[in-house]
């Protein structure tokens, strides 16, 4: 059967092709590149409007033209991977900072070696709890800081003053008092509102808390340590804010984004919020005016238990990198131009996020004191998240157990520190394969 | 013939339950679109405090909507033209002739249902992209990309169908034509095909319907420029988290074409797997 | 079928009935010798499925057998054979992965049982009421169908809003009506699989429904007539009837409606975020974030595989069963 035979034979074109070592697909025109931009602002269209000026005016200096494209973060690592398995993806790109090590392994992104970082201004141009979080300790980074981020206490001026606390709580212990006083199951207000289903956030607080009580979750050669004492009494105190105080609304449990905390916020039901900076704008797309609400370092504990880190938050923030094998000098120039002062003062202001340079730090829009507040809070008390390349492995397992024990104390069933044992040593444990 | 009254209430206590559990998300859905964000924010209330239009507004306006509706139509429009069409042919090689593999393609076709997408969805991109490479024909970041993959899934189950709905065309008719002098293509174009018509738009709305909604593969296959209303809504759905009133909004505006067009169509589909997939 | 992980509630699955030609006048007709033609008019159908179907899932079953982690995925035919290191870590019951995804797969038998069984159940119940034509007929069976005609998304989301704790309709009827709280969570801990379960039939009885409305039509209504002149009530009719008659559909039907909803990805990724609690742990949306999440594409593809085989041996058992006892009865 003659047509059989030429059937077969497409197949097997077909199959040579598709299996084919993926080629390079350099970048053919030196005077454009492509920039997969992430979400930062309430909505990829905005996102859109707030950068396309910026690479115009990048277009402008240096003759090079940037195609843009926004990426919403639920595809953002799906794009990437694909990107990197086949060698057709863009020239520059945000990553989360999280994913930097995972992201270096992979070695398809440019090394920024000390060459390769004198062109985009050197290292000192950078802050230095930003630069912690570009990849595994002792590695060459593939990716620099780009905006940076950090957690803080939002409250509620009126409720705090109705309630009679003057200042916000700097400690754990005072934070509880406080937010029991804020706490009204009756009238359905409550002190706090957390995103009690969201596995990134659970995973955040799990450190950050873990931190706090001396506890790490991955040992100095990369060996997971999850279910340390440490750990589980950081884990507990964070979980006890629903199950024991009772002073988180119990809704929140079932909150997947720091949004839903967010509405509780501004619609009154809860008087304060854990939030990252860019929350900011969030609030400020819900209504509630800027003079409303005030912003304060996280408490940490006090007295610090032994080995105890003053930490309230871990270096957030998005990278920038470029794809090996693309545009690199083009690359590097738009890298340049973002992380320049101007274009950090402007688009950090725009995003609510925090430069991530020296120069942009001192930048007088950024000493307000709200903003400022954050920003001694990246630079002073942050830890970054274990650089190791299971990262988003961790957040996984550690979120979901968290979201799992969270569901457990509002189904009735109070959690015991044997609990979280288990549930960490379970996360663990899945861990491995990888 | 006799209906008992306890019958007659079976039924209506029966249907209203079936009705209700039906129609209670339906009626949601519409009349969260309707409420102001206050509303949505609140307790829960049958009904809207004041009937506003603000969130269909807010939806086209921070979104762009048009073209991934646009961009929708023609992908779900070509996939499912496209998967009739070659199931046409093929349901008519299976139909009405016998041939070495007839079987083997049989069993082939029912295993791809059990594969779980997620696995060959990185493979498919890889093939995608060197096609790319190899040919200069760019079928991911691309419309086409996603025609090819959405015809192809619709593809197994559209030639079941039609070869179920061909076998029960009376041979008589289109062994008619051949006697005639016509070729077997024409055959099966002019007898065939007008008397399985409610088969061949069964199976173009199944076609259809799929490509619409297909979210996994739409997201890792196209870019800014070629996204789908499914990928659209389900982004749009997570930046705006809490406007559960948009998100109806949003969603009421994605489900209308299909919804209608099933509605009116859903006739042929009765009719088709009457004669198709169920003999 | 659209891909099973993503469109779940869709026609997919072929009857397996045999396509014999209809007997005509005493005479069987057989399908005639084409020589190239019948080769050709597939041709189309067999590139596209080669394309998009075939050469995917080979390449997704030698990925199983490589270590395809982050560190190889740039040149991945480069990624060492690690032969079948992927299936141990997926089958090893000693370890938290294999026993996860045993309790997963356990998950999604008792998902997809419950499920067809309520659509099932619904289905022939609504398929029986509307068999008769009756005023608002047709009406009926629109609004009925229309579950079955949103996109997934829409359908979830919906239910996702209205199971929601603190403002949703569920917790607002019941707390009116004074079942219980009115506080539940309906998307968390144990309750979440029976949510999760609601919305699979909300999405999926319309389709049995319809197939069996259409498998009921071809019934002659003679046959009913006798047999209400027998003396058989509606019951018995139904029973010593329709049933049987039906039989053939439902061997598809079930069988159908059991691998779309074993494949399910949207229902669980939509109503719980991406992340499901434990006890809504269904085999797709559990491979996604086991492996893939964490680039463990080897592992992921591992497991895939495994699910492959096991939905194999299960249709081709259900369909040795159930053809044995038709052609016993």
């Amino acid at each position: 059967m003659r047509l059989k035979t030429l059937t077969a034979a497409l197949a097997v074109a077909l199959a040579a092709t598709g299996l084919a070592a993926c080629g390079s697909g350099g970048g053919s025109d030196p005077k454009a590149i492509t920039y997969w931009a992430s979400n930062q602002g309430p909505s990829l269209q905005r996102d859109k409007e707030i950068l396309t000026p910026e690479l115009a005016e990048f277009t402008k200096q240096t003759g090079i033209a940037v195609k843009l494209e926004v990426i919403d973060w639920t595809h953002l690592l799906d794009r990437i991977t694909t990107a990197t398995t086949s060698g057709d993806g863009p020239d520059v790109v945000n990553i989360g900072n999280t994913w930097s090590a995972s992201l270096q392994a992979t070695g398809a992104f440019v090394d920024f070696d000390g060459p390769t970082l004198d062109k985009i201004g050197g290292q000192s141009k950078f802050l230095a709890t930003s630069l912690r979080s570009t990849g595994a300790e002792g590695k060459t980074p593939t990716s620099v800081p780009l905006y940076g981020l950090s957690y803080g206490l939002f409250y509620n001026k009126k409720k705090f003053a109705a309630a009679g606390i003057t200042t916000p709580p700097t400690n754990w212990t005072d934070f509880v008092a406080d937010a029991k006083k804020l706490t009204n199951p009756a009238a359905n207000t409550y002190g706090l509102s957390l995103a009690g289903g969201s596995y990134t956030e659970s995973a955040h607080f799990a450190f950050i808390f873990g931190k706090q009580h001396g506890g790490n979750f991955f040992d100095k050669s990369g060996t997971p340590t999850f279910a340390t004492p440490q750990n589980v009494a950081g884990v507990k105190q964070y979980l006890d804010l629903l199950g024991v105080d009772q002073v988180s609304i119990p809704s929140s449990a079932e909150h997947d984004t720091t949004q839903d905390a967010t509405a509780d916020f501004t619609s009154g039901k809860a008087a304060m919020m854990m939030g990252q900076s860019n929350t900011t704008a969030y609030i400020a797309a819900n209504g509630m005016a800027e003079s409303d609400y005030g912003i304060a370092p996280l408490p940490i504990e006090a007295p610090l238990p032994p080995g105890g880190e003053r930490v309230n938050s871990h270096v957030a923030g998005i990278n920038i990198a470029a794809f090996k094998d693309k545009n690199t000098d083009a690359a590097l120039k738009f890298i340049n131009f973002m992380t320049s002062k101007a274009e950090q003062v402007k688009l950090n202001q725009a995003y609510g996020s925090l430069p991530v340079t020296a120069e942009a730090a001192a930048d007088p829009a950024f000493q307000v004191p709200t903003i400022k507040t954050f920003l001694d809070v990246l630079a002073n008390t942050s830890a970054p998240m274990p650089m190791v390349t299971n990262e988003s492995q961790f957040e996984t397992t550690v979120g979901s157990a968290l979201k799992d024990l969270v569901a457990q104390i509002v189904g009735g069933k109070p959690v015991t520190e044997g609990d979280v044992q288990a549930a960490l040593s379970a996360a663990q444990q899945k861990l491995g394969g990888s | 013939m006799h209906e008992s009254r306890s019958y007659r209430a079976i039924r209506a206590v029966g249907l209203t339950f079936l009705f209700l559990f039906t129609v209670l998300p339906l009626y949601v859905m519409l009349s969260t679109s309707l409420k102001p964000l206050a509303d949505v924010q609140d307790d829960f209330h049958w009904l809207p405090s004041t009937i506003t239009l603000r969130p269909f507004v807010d939806i086209w306006s921070t979104v762009p909507l048009a073209r991934y509706f646009g961009n929708s139509v023609i992908v779900a429009g070509c996939a499912s033209v496209l998967s009739v069409t070659i199931a046409l042919f093929a349901a008519y090689a299976i139909s009405r002739y016998t041939f070495r593999g007839r079987e083997i393609f049989r069993m082939a076709v029912l295993s791809t249902q059990m594969f779980p997408g997620i696995l060959f969805l990185l493979p498919l991109f890889l093939i995608y992209v060197n096609i790319g490479q190899a040919t200069g024909i760019k079928l991911n970041g691309n419309l086409s990309g996603l025609i090819i993959t959405y015809l192809t899934f619709s593809l197994p189950f559209s030639i079941w169908m039609l070869v179920g709905y061909f076998n029960s065309i009376p041979r008589e008719l289109d062994e008619a034509a051949l006697v005639d002098g016509a070729s077997p293509v024409r055959a099966l174009l002019s007898i065939i095909v007008p008397a399985a018509k409610p088969g061949i738009v069964a199976v173009l709305i199944y076609s259809f319907m799929t490509s619409w909604s297909e979210s996994l593969f739409a997201s890792v296959l196209t870019d800014e420029g070629s996204k789908t209303l499914a990928v659209g809504l389900a982004e749009y759905s997570t930046q705006n988290a809490v406007y559960w009133n948009q998100i109806m909004a949003a969603s009421l505006v994605v489900s209308l074409p299909v919804v209608l067009g099933f509605l009116l169509m859903q006739r042929y589909l009765v009719q088709g797997l009457t004669a198709g997939a169920v003999k | 079928m659209a891909s099973p992980v993503s469109s779940p509630a869709r026609p997919g699955g072929p009857p397996p009935a045999p396509t014999e030609p209809p007997v005509e006048g005493g005479r069987r007709r057989w399908s005639v010798q084409g020589g190239a033609l019948p080769y050709l008019l597939l041709a189309p159908a067999l590139v596209f499925e080669l394309l998009v179907h075939v050469i995917p899932m080979i390449t997704g079953v030698v990925i199983s057998f490589l270590k395809l982690n982050q560190f190889y995925l740039r040149h991945w035919l480069d990624a060492p054979f690690a032969g079948l290191a992927n299936y141990q870590l997926s089958l090893d019951f000693h370890s938290e992965i294999g026993v996860d995804l045993l309790r997963s797969v356990a998950i999604t038998i008792a998902y997809s049982v419950v499920v067809v069984s309520f659509s099932w159940l619904f289905g022939i119940f609504g398929a029986t009421l509307l068999q008769r034509s009756m005023r608002g007929r047709s009406a009926l069976r629109t609004i009925f169908l229309i579950p079955y005609a949103l996109p997934v998304f829409t359908s979830v989301i919906v239910w996702k809003f209205m199971l929601n704790q603190d403002n949703g309709l569920v917790n607002h009827v019941l707390a009116q009506l004074h079942l219980g709280s009115g506080k539940h969570f309906w998307l968390l801990g144990d309750s979440a699989f029976f949510s999760m379960a609601l919305v699979g039939v909300w999405r999926l009885w319309p389709f049995a429904l319809l197939t069996l409305m259409a498998g009921m039509q071809s019934i002659p209504t003679d046959l009913y007539e006798a047999a209400e002149v027998d003396g058989a009530n509606r019951w018995q009719q139904f029973r010593k009837l329709t049933v049987p008659m039906l039989r053939p559909v439902n061997q598809v039907l079930v069988l159908v409606l059991f691998l779309w909803t074993f494949n399910d990805f949207n229902v669980p990724y939509t109503l719980f975020a991406g992340s499901t609690p434990a006890s809504a742990d269904l085999i797709s949306v559990h491979i996604k974030q086991s492996s893939f999440i964490t680039w463990n594409f080897g592992l992921g593809s591992a497991m895939s595989v495994l699910l492959l085989l096991f939905l194999l041996v299960v249709t081709v058992g259900y369909l040795a069963v159930t053809s044995r006892r038709t052609r016993d009865a």
